[in-house]
């Protein structure tokens, strides 16, 4: 048995896990159109390479990578591209971004897939084969799978799969895991090669018996080396830095990432995306979503990519008094601006919500300094000071605080017995200060620039004093030349030099003369 | 706007209140048993007292009254008050205290969470230094005295000042059993001769004591129930016992043996319901104990070489008054930040 750690605080909110767990993973029918956003991963937006009118067909590239950090767009299925414009996304800003419209055809027919064997190719090659297949984090993060993989010289000791899904209400990889764990172990063997990894270790917590079951299963046909451990519910034992103290004793230090200290994690579905692209071909075209919450159906769907998240919900069948969307779990979720969003990589739940279900949180009353927020924070913070010095906006103390390290759980606001919406308080300290930063900075550039451009000044006035003095010399010594008579070709030369300056002069005054009759003409056009 | 975490923990300021008013229920019962009901009408006058400061001073400072008001912070200032005042005090003794507790300590800085002092202490300060007098008649325990009062000529005079014929107020009070011992020792007498007096019970003062234990055992039940860390009960208790013991071990003549200051005066009552007032005490956990210790500490000067009958309340205004300075120095690592690299 392997020693397990722990990290500070944590909270059991309720699971809400066991209402879409009863039925398989069904697939979600082809919907009538498509909407494919091209920014969906952490990093650069990737670049149509495809036209209004153009035929694609399943699995066909729609979106280049344009980037180091980037990852590539897929047609989910075959159709004709009817659109490429700015449509409503799932993103807290509910500002539109850069979506394909895809009406599908309904054949449902592959571009030319090609599976390949991992081993047979250098780690830059498999990098470039997952980006152009827009393998990308599945946990929630959507980050390149591939720029994870670019490790330098750094040596990976243990490879972590992160099958903990610690938020409530979310099944989809408990359902991945216990449908098809054979992928996802083969997925991961592929990873561990792209790392050179010595171990693999599978995290995942306890209330999901049949998953870690299925896991060893699969791990025990394969033959291969990888242990599955069974980690305490807690939440937020799923984050990737709680996750890794706990399986391996290490504290990912701040501000660094875990391949600073010899770690990777990678969500358990993206190592069956890994899985899907190397040996089978097939780049990221669907996921797994769970529909729960106030539904008649509680379930998971697989769905493609880009299916319109109310073709979704209407599949869970929601019940009339539904007020409202979340897409991910309760406690980090974020509400849907609109039903009318297209699914992406990173949606893995949706939470349908009622007054029922998620009562309106009560007044806030003022903090009384009880602590819990301190006992549930997995980062060791003080919750209670960093939303004192947010509230006053006392910004450097909050950064002295370590509000940089908060990983905006919710732990500390779920158990406030004052109702304090702390973690809005602490993405409204970091957002300030990120914006000061920001106004800093080009504050220090226009200051550089300012004194770049002085020093110019002064340098160029320098350089004509020079010149000046320069000249003067010279006339000085022109003069004890001129001593000596002037041959009449010199005098015939400086005749023809000071007929030239009063032509000069002449110009420039007329210039003059012209401009003050402009302007008086322009005023009194005025 | 909807914000995530969507879900919380059914649990709120005033249920947290309540469960620590409720701690106290079980000392006040032997509070009652022991010293009759005089009690009770003190706790309701405060309580009285407190809730309509509160409304008041929430209508001048133009906040919402009824969240306020619901929360039970005030009616706790008022009991641990109440606690703290010589049941058979007139009136406005109580009056007076709490609504300077409340209006002063409390609102003035800002109300609920805002206070740096612990109001009840700060009501009991102002009473025993603006009236010492009225604050040293302590009943004396039920049995122990000639003359007792019954519960409408207790009535009488806490809201009249009147007496029944014959019946001095000396006759029915006395000094609590801290000053007891610290006057007669001021007369030469040893420990041990001062212990063998009726007011005396098995480990501090008859009646006292057994309110003590109630006190405990509601304290035991915060502890339970989470509503209080182990930090400043622990610590406090100990290293008072610590200091009263090296002294009694130096010279069990002069001073008096630990569990005696335990069961004295307001040290469980201060160890578990006053000094854990969040709002007032550190957040750290080592800063809890650093705060009780010091707490702790200065109880212990106060009632062997000090000239007030208990020290907890000053001690703990004293450590009120140093806890931005331990916490800040407390701060516990952050995660990521554990290393010394």
């Amino acid at each position: 048995m392997r020693k397990l750690n722990h990290f500070h605080g944590g909270i059991h909110p309720p699971s809400n896990k066991t209402q879409s767990t009863q039925v398989a993973i069904a697939h979600a029918p082809l919907p009538s159109k498509l909407i494919v956003p091209f920014h969906q991963h952490a990093g650069e937006i990737a670049k149509p390479v495809v036209q209004v009118g153009d035929h694609v067909l399943k699995g066909q590239l729609i979106g280049m990578p344009d980037g180091f950090v980037s990852s590539a767009v897929h047609a989910p299925t075959s159709g004709t591209i009817t659109a490429i414009d700015l449509q409503l996304i799932a993103h807290p800003s509910g500002l539109p971004n850069l979506c394909a419209t895809l009406i599908p055809d309904g054949k449902d027919e592959w571009v030319e897939r090609k599976a390949v064997d991992y081993r047979d190719h250098s780690q830059p090659e498999l990098q470039q084969l997952l980006r152009m297949n827009g393998v990308v984090g599945l946990g929630g993060a959507a980050f390149p799978s591939d720029v994870k993989l670019r490790i330098g010289k750094q040596k990976i000791k243990t490879l972590i799969l992160n099958g903990a899904e610690c938020e409530p209400y979310i099944t989809c990889d408990d359902m991945l895991m216990r449908e098809r764990a054979n992928e996802i172990v083969q997925g991961a063997q592929m990873l561990r090669f792209m790392l050179d990894a010595d171990e693999v270790l599978y995290g995942v917590e306890d209330n999901k018996p049949e998953a870690i079951a299925a896991l060893q299963q699969a791990i025990k046909e394969s033959n291969l080396n990888h242990d599955v451990v069974a980690i305490p519910t807690v939440y937020p034992g799923g984050s990737a830095k709680q996750l890794i103290r706990v399986l391996t004793g290490l504290e990912v230090p701040s501000g660094k990432l875990p391949t600073d200290i010899g770690v990777q994690c990678f969500n358990v579905a993206t190592a069956y995306s890994v899985c899907r692209a190397l040996a089978h071909g097939e780049p990221l075209l669907s996921r797994i979503i769970t529909i729960t919450g106030n539904v008649r159906r509680a379930q998971n769907f697989e769905a493609l990519i880009g299916t319109p998240i109310d073709y979704l919900v209407a599949l869970g069948e929601a019940l009339s008094d539904t007020d409202g969307y979340i897409m991910g779990g309760p406690m980090m979720g974020i509400p849907l601006p609109s039903v009318h969003v297209p699914v992406v990589k990173a949606t893995n739940c949706i939470i349908a919500t009622s007054a029922k279900l998620f009562p309106q949180p009560q007044p806030s009353m003022p903090c009384i300094r009880c602590t819990r927020c301190v006992e549930a924070c997995p980062a060791d913070l003080q919750p209670q000071d960093l939303y004192w010095f947010a509230q006053s906006k006392e910004f450097g103390k909050a950064q002295k605080f370590s509000l940089f390290d908060c990983i905006e759980c919710g732990a500390c606001s779920y158990v406030c017995p004052s109702h304090i919406p702390l973690v809005q308080y602490y993405r409204f300290a970091k957002s300030e200060i990120r914006a000061r930063e920001h106004d800093k900075q080009l504050a220090d550039q226009a200051r550089v620039r300012h004194e770049f451009r002085e020093h110019r000044f002064e340098r160029e006035k320098q350089e004509k004093a020079d010149k000046l003095a320069a000249r003067e010399a010279a006339a000085q010594a022109a003069k004890l030349a001129s001593t000596q008579p002037l041959t009449p070709q010199q005098l015939a030369e400086q005749a023809d030099l000071e007929a030239r300056r009063e032509h000069i002069r002449e110009v420039a005054q007329s210039s003059v003369e012209n401009t003050a009759v402009e302007n008086t003409t322009e005023r009194t056009g005025n | 706007m909807i914000f995530t975490p969507l879900i919380s923990k059914p649990d709120s300021v005033s249920a947290i209140m309540l469960k620590v008013l409720l701690a106290l229920l079980p000392g006040i019962a032997m509070y009652v048993w022991y010293f009759g009901p005089a009690i009770l009408v003190s706790i309701t006058l405060a309580s009285i007292t407190a809730l309509s400061t509160e409304a008041l001073m929430l209508k001048l400072r133009r906040r919402p009254i009824a969240p306020f008001l619901k929360d039970n912070s005030a009616l706790l200032t008022a009991w641990l008050l109440a606690l703290s005042i010589p049941p058979l005090a007139p009136w406005w003794l109580v009056v007076v205290g709490t609504a300077f507790a409340i209006a002063i300590a409390k609102q003035l800085y800002g109300g609920l969470g805002n206070n740096p002092f612990n109001p009840a202490m700060v009501g009991y300060a102002v009473l025993i230094i603006s009236f010492p007098m009225q604050m040293t008649h302590w009943l004396a325990p039920q049995g122990l005295v000639l003359t007792e009062l019954s519960f409408t000529q207790q009535l009488d005079y806490i809201f009249q000042g009147v007496l029944p014929h014959s019946v001095t107020l000396d006759a029915l009070t006395m000094a609590t059993p801290l000053d007891t011992l610290k006057t007669h020792l001021h007369l030469d007498e040893s420990v041990q001769q001062i212990l063998n007096m009726t007011i005396y019970g098995q480990i501090g003062g008859h009646g006292s004591e057994m309110a003590a234990w109630g006190f405990l055992f509601g304290g035991l039940y915060l502890l339970a129930a989470r509503i209080i860390s182990w930090h400043i009960p622990v610590a406090y208790l100990g290293t008072l016992f610590v200091i009263a013991g090296i002294f009694h071990l130096v010279d069990p003549t002069h001073y008096v043996a630990p569990l005696f200051h335990w069961f004295s005066g307001a040290a469980i009552l201060g160890a578990f319901f006053i000094l854990t007032d969040p709002v007032s005490s550190p957040t750290t956990n080592k800063g809890r104990l650093i705060f009780a210790a010091g707490a702790a500490f200065l109880t212990y000067m106060i009632r062997t070489f000090g000239g007030f009958p208990d020290g907890v309340a000053f001690a703990t205004l004293l450590m009120n008054i140093s806890v931005p300075l331990i916490v800040l120095y407390t701060q516990p690592k952050v995660f990521g930040k554990k290393d010394k690299s």
